[in-house]
Parts: structure tokens; C-alpha cells; sequence
């Protein structure tokens, strides 16, 4: 209720309606005041339920038995059961693939921000023009036509299927964009700053380690959590790149179709498996997972 | 004075001798010091890997990485541009793809980016739903959507039944297949498009839409001649990003309908062809030639976005 009165307090508040033909439109104008909330509300409710429901849906397949899941009558009337995760992580043996992903995730997220961090300072304090197109390009630039010329290479020094071959090209994904969303940052932090503690006697590094980066954390924080979720939801450079021991969860689940009949509980315990972490990820970063994805197209 | 005296000699003194270390070395270089690193990585894992792709492009390479290839120059661009049962139709579906996802998301992102602009009650909590299909890994989206649209057992049949329309094949049918793709990603990219859109509205500012209000424009008017224009900037941005990523979307094919796109490659896309022939068919130099094409491709509708946007800016 405080919603809809809130917003008609907003609409309703000055507006001396100007010159309309008397008469007829004033009843009608305010009871349209008194329905537009109602009718805002319905529509958001609708739009939450669009993105959510099929997400419920998935979460719920994963704690139903074959048996349910195929039964129309048996959709909220059944007993959960853990049959799936015991299946993923028992038959199909996830575990390894989850530390796989955190493994290359964590590696991939650290080598980016060792070598974004300080580009990004540098194109943001001395202006390098031609970075952002880079940074652009690299997002241009379609994967296959990288993953080609790395088979080639990471085959040459037998490379292919380790975890130094995951992160670097997982590097591709993330370094883009610790170097946009830091870029952006840089340039919102004023240049006073250093230039006092240089006056003091620190020296530019310094004062970039000093005052610039403690002033950065929460950039850096951004994004850190935006190339872990990019990592994590790489599929296209592992599927190529990786093999049995190193293969990265989406990998793993997409090998769960393969089998002649779907196992479709164990699927979707998968994929609830993969999804939530980053959700939850979403869920208590908010701010900063926004922040992260808007940042790049701001600047277009 | 007494005060200040004494830091004289704090910033006075040590400097001369930074002049001759590693330290002053450092600060003097300290713009190519900072992007070295990270230059040098992208030189060896993008640009070169580019021009390897590049000349690829011109050999015979294939099955094997270490079998020796020869210069066939133009023939493999050649072969793509006369291949009518492959390629052509692979164009056509990702400019479709593209083309259609784009317009609904830029539509709908708009729709919903303007019933949550204005506070309410509970506004977090939706915006952090919103953000869930965004962030959920792509894969498992597609296998959630092939639960969903399985003809016998999935939900969409279910609702449509109970809707009293025909049950559809959705992704198993050969002409609903792409269409249901591009449900998809309008489903999880959508909320990309609210979010760019969010935080362009809120910059916006608000005296012009207060005043057109006082002179007695209506909401239509207001959005049309006011809201509309001072976004096209914002728009433009979110359809340029949109328009990257859903000419490549990979994931949610691979996903829902196998390496070659389905068994009549109804789903298969250039990005997906080119995946194929590299390594599925290990076709290295014809795929290197094909993704050589995508390239031009992705270019070409950038070009024309890009002047669609300038237009749309001085509207």
C-alpha cells in the first residue's frame, strides 16, 4: 500500500492542470491517479515473475524424482528429495569440477587485476586514448577465432588441458574488464590526492600504492566479483582447452545431454549447483555487480 | 610558520637522493611501467593470435595441428562465399538472431527500465531479481530452458494447454527453434538492457520533464519529445553491447541444440559454424577464412548501428 501512495503523492503533488476543456476529464483524471499505481504494481509483479519462475522451476526440479518431474499433477504436490546431488556428486563426481572453476576463476581474477589494475591507472591519469577501442575490440573479437591460433600454440608446448591454459585465456574475458570498470574509477578520483602525498615526499608508485589503491577498493572489489562470475560462466575456452581432470562446470554440465536418456533431476541439480553460487554472489554484492555491468556501457 | 618549518626539511631532504635510484627511475616511467604488463599480455594472447588467424586463413590447415599445410590463397574464402547450404543460411540466421533479439530487448528493457524508475516500496529486492537471469551461467540457463520447453514434459506445453493453444516442439522443432533461442536470451539479457537504461535515467535531468508538465504534456508527450530523446545516447550504448554479444551467443546453442546447430542445423549460426569447422570438422584454415567473414559481418552491423545511433542522437 505504501507503495501505490507514494507514487501518487510524487504524480499528484502541482501541475495547475492547465487549459482543458472543462467539464468531463477532471472525474476521470483523478480516478486514472488512483488506478495507475494499482496497475504499476500488478506490471512489476508480472515482470518479477517472468524472470523468476523459470528459475524457481529449475530449483524445484532439482529436489523431484524422474518420476515428478515428468508428472504435470506432481508440480508443487511432491516430496523433495537430495537423490539428485547425491547423483552429480556421486556418479558424476562435481566435486573436482567446482574446484576447477575456483581454481581458474580465483587465477584468472588475480592475474587480471595484477596487470588491469596499474593499465587502468595508467590510461586513466595520462590519457591513453587508444585503450578503450582496445578494450572494446576485445570484446569485438569473436572467441573462436582466438581459441584457433591457442589450440595451435598451447599444443606446441603441450599446454592444452592444465590450468595455465584455462587462466590465460579466461584472462581474455576478465582483463577487459578490470580495465574498463577501474578506468572509469581512476578518473573519478581526484588528482589532488596524489599530488599531496608526493609533495610529502612519496614517490608516484608510492603514492599510487598509498593513497590511490586504498581509495580503489571498492572499484577493485567490482571488479574482482564481475571477472570471478565472467570466469565461472566461461564455457566456449574450456570446452576446447580443457580435458578430463581440468574441465570447468559448464563443461561438465553440458556433457549431462549426451547420454542417450536425459537424466533431468541430476541435470538441473547441476545447474542449480553452478547458478547459485553466483546468485548468491549477485544477491549480497548488488551494488557492485551493477556497477560492474553498466560501467562499460556508459562510455559505449 | 612554527608549524611548518619543521616539514621543510621532510620533503626537502630525501628527494635529491630518490633522483638517482630505482625509485625515481621508476616514477619517471611510471606510464609505461603500469601498462607494460598488461600490453605485453595482450599483444601475445589477442594481437598475435589475430594475425595467426589471419594467415590461417590463406592455408590448406586441417585435422591436425602439426601437420604441415600449404598457401591456397583465396580458395577458402571463395568456397564460403559460393557455399549456399551452409553459410548463407548461417548469415541470414544470426542477422535474424541479432536483428530480433535486439529490438525486443531494447523494447522491453525500455518498458520495464520506465515502471521502475520511479521509487518504491521493495525496489532492491526487484532490482536484485532483475539481476538473477543476468548473472545465472549461461549453460545451465539452456539447460533449464530445455527442461522448460521439452514437448511432453516441460512447462511451456503445460501452460499453453491450459492456455487452450497447440502444444509447440519449441527447441526440437525445426522452424520454432531459433525463434524459442532468441526467447532465451531476451529472457536472460534483457535485464542488461533495464540496467544500462536505469542508470542512464537517473543522470537524466529533471527540469525539462517539470516543465513540459507544467505546460501540460502528457506522459506520451513527455516520454516522446523529452525522455526519449535526452536516452537516445544511453539506448544507443545498451543496443551497440546487445548487438556484440547476440551476434555470438555460443553458450545457450551449444547448450540446447548441439555442436552443429541441431540435426538440420536449423540453430546454427556463424559463430557456431565457425566453432564446428575448427573443432568439430578440425577445418583449421577454412575456419580461420570463415571466421574472417564473421568478423567483416560483426563490423558491417556495428557500422550500421553506429550510424543509426548518430541519427537517432540528433533527433
Amino acid at each position: 500500500m505504501t507503495i501505490t501512495s507514494g507514487a501518487a503523492t510524487r504524480t499528484a503533488e502541482p501541475r495547475p492542470t492547465p487549459p482543458r476543456p472543462a467539464g468531463g476529464p477532471v472525474p476521470r483524471r483523478r480516478r486514472k491517479r488512483r488506478l495507475a499505481p494499482a496497475l504499476r504494481a500488478v506490471a512489476i509483479v508480472i515482470v518479477v515473475l517472468a524472470f523468476i519462475v523459470p528459475l524457481g522451476w529449475m530449483l524445484m526440479a532439482a529436489f523431484k524424482t524422474n518420476l515428478d518431474i515428468v508428472t504435470p499433477a506432481r508440480t508443487f504436490d511432491f516430496s523433495p528429495t537430495l537423490n539428485n546431488f547425491a547423483t552429480v556428486f556421486g556418479a558424476q563426481d562435481f566435486a573436482p569440477f567446482i574446484v576447477n572453476s575456483i581454481v581458474v576463476g580465483i587465477g584468472a581474477t588475480l592475474i587480471a587485476l595484477l596487470l588491469g589494475v596499474p593499465a587502468a591507472y595508467g590510461i586513466a591519469r595520462y590519457r591513453i586514448r587508444n585503450a578503450t577501442a582496445f578494450v572494446l575490440l576485445a570484446r569485438v573479437i569473436p572467441g573462436v577465432s582466438l581459441l584457433i591460433p591457442w589450440y595451435f600454440l598451447f599444443s606446441q608446448v603441450q599446454l592444452v588441458g592444465t590450468y595455465t591454459a584455462l587462466i590465460l585465456t579466461h584472462i581474455f574475458v576478465t582483463m577487459p574488464l578490470v580495465v574498463a570498470i577501474m578506468t572509469g574509477f581512476f578518473e573519478g578520483l581526484p588528482v589532488e590526492l596524489e599530488e599531496a602525498a608526493q609533495i610529502d615526499g612519496s614517490s608516484r608508485v608510492g603514492a599510487f600504492v598509498r593513497v590511490v589503491l586504498p581509495l580503489a577498493l571498492p572499484g577493485v572489489a567490482t571488479s574482482a566479483i564481475l571477472s570471478f562470475i565472467f570466469s565461472w560462466n566461461n564455457f566456449l575456452f574450456a570446452l576446447v582447452l580443457s580435458n578430463q581432470e581440468t574441465r570447468t562446470l559448464p563443461v561438465a554440465i553440458s556433457n549431462f545431454t549426451s547420454y542417450a536418456s536425459v537424466d533431468w533431476g541430476g541435470l538441473m541439480a547441476a545447474s542449480v549447483i553452478i547458478t547459485v553460487p553466483v546468485m548468491l554472489v549477485a544477491l549480497f554484492a548488488q551494488r557492485y555487480v551493477v556497477a560492474g555491468l553498466t560501467a562499460g556501457a556508459s562510455k559505449g | 610558520m612554527a608549524t611548518t618549518t619543521p616539514q621543510q626539511p621532510r620533503y626537502a631532504v630525501p628527494r635529491p637522493r630518490r633522483g638517482s635510484g630505482l625509485t625515481s627511475w621508476a616514477d619517471r616511467h611510471i606510464k609505461w611501467l603500469f601498462t607494460a604488463p598488461a600490453i605485453v599480455f595482450v599483444a601475445a594472447l589477442i594481437v598475435f593470435p589475430i594475425a595467426y588467424t589471419v594467415f590461417l586463413s590463406f592455408t590448406d590447415s586441417a585435422s591436425s595441428v602439426t601437420r604441415p599445410f600449404e598457401f591456397v590463397g583465396f580458395e577458402n574464402y571463395a568456397r564460403w562465399l559460393g557455399d549456399g547450404e551452409r553459410f548463407w543460411p548461417a548469415v541470414a540466421r544470426t542477422a535474424y538472431f541479432t536483428v530480433t533479439a535486439l529490438v525486443i530487448e531494447l523494447g522491453l528493457g525500455l518498458a520495464i527500465a520506465l515502471l521502475l524508475r520511479k521509487a518504491f516500496r521493495g525496489q532492491s529486492i526487484v532490482r536484485v531479481f532483475i539481476l538473477l537471469p543476468l548473472v545465472a551461467t549461461p549453460v545451465a540457463v539452456g539447460m533449464m530452458w530445455l527442461l522448460i520447453f521439452e514437448p511432453s514434459i516441460g512447462f511451456a506445453n503445460v501452460l499453453m494447454k491450459s492456455l487452450g493453444l497447440p502444444p509447440q516442439l519449441w527447441l526440437s522443432g525445426t522452424d520454432t527453434a531459433l525463434n524459442t533461442i532468441i526467447f532465451i536470451d531476451v529472457w536472460q539479457w534483457t535485464p542488461m538492457v533495464v540496467l544500462i537504461l536505469l542508470a542512464g535515467l537517473s543522470t537524466l535531468p529533471e527540469e525539462p520533464d517539470e516543465a513540459a508538465r507544467v505546460d501540460g504534456a502528457n506522459a506520451w508527450q513527455r516520454f516522446r519529445h523529452i525522455t526519449l530523446p535526452l536516452l537516445m545516447p544511453t539506448l544507443g550504448a545498451a543496443a551497440i553491447l546487445r548487438a556484440i554479444d547476440a551476434m555470438k551467443t555460443f553458450d545457450i546453442i551449444y547448450a540446447t541444440k548441439g555442436r552443429t546447430g541441431g540435426s538440420n542445423n536449423e540453430a546454427e549460426t556463424l559463430n557456431m559454424l565457425a566453432y564446428n569447422e575448427s573443432f568439430g570438422n578440425s577445418q583449421y584454415g577454412s575456419a580461420a577464412a570463415l571466421l574472417m567473414l564473421f568478423l567483416m559481418f560483426i563490423v558491417i552491423i556495428l557500422t550500421a548501428l553506429t550510424i543509426l545511433r548518430s541519427k537517432g542522437n540528433r533527433v
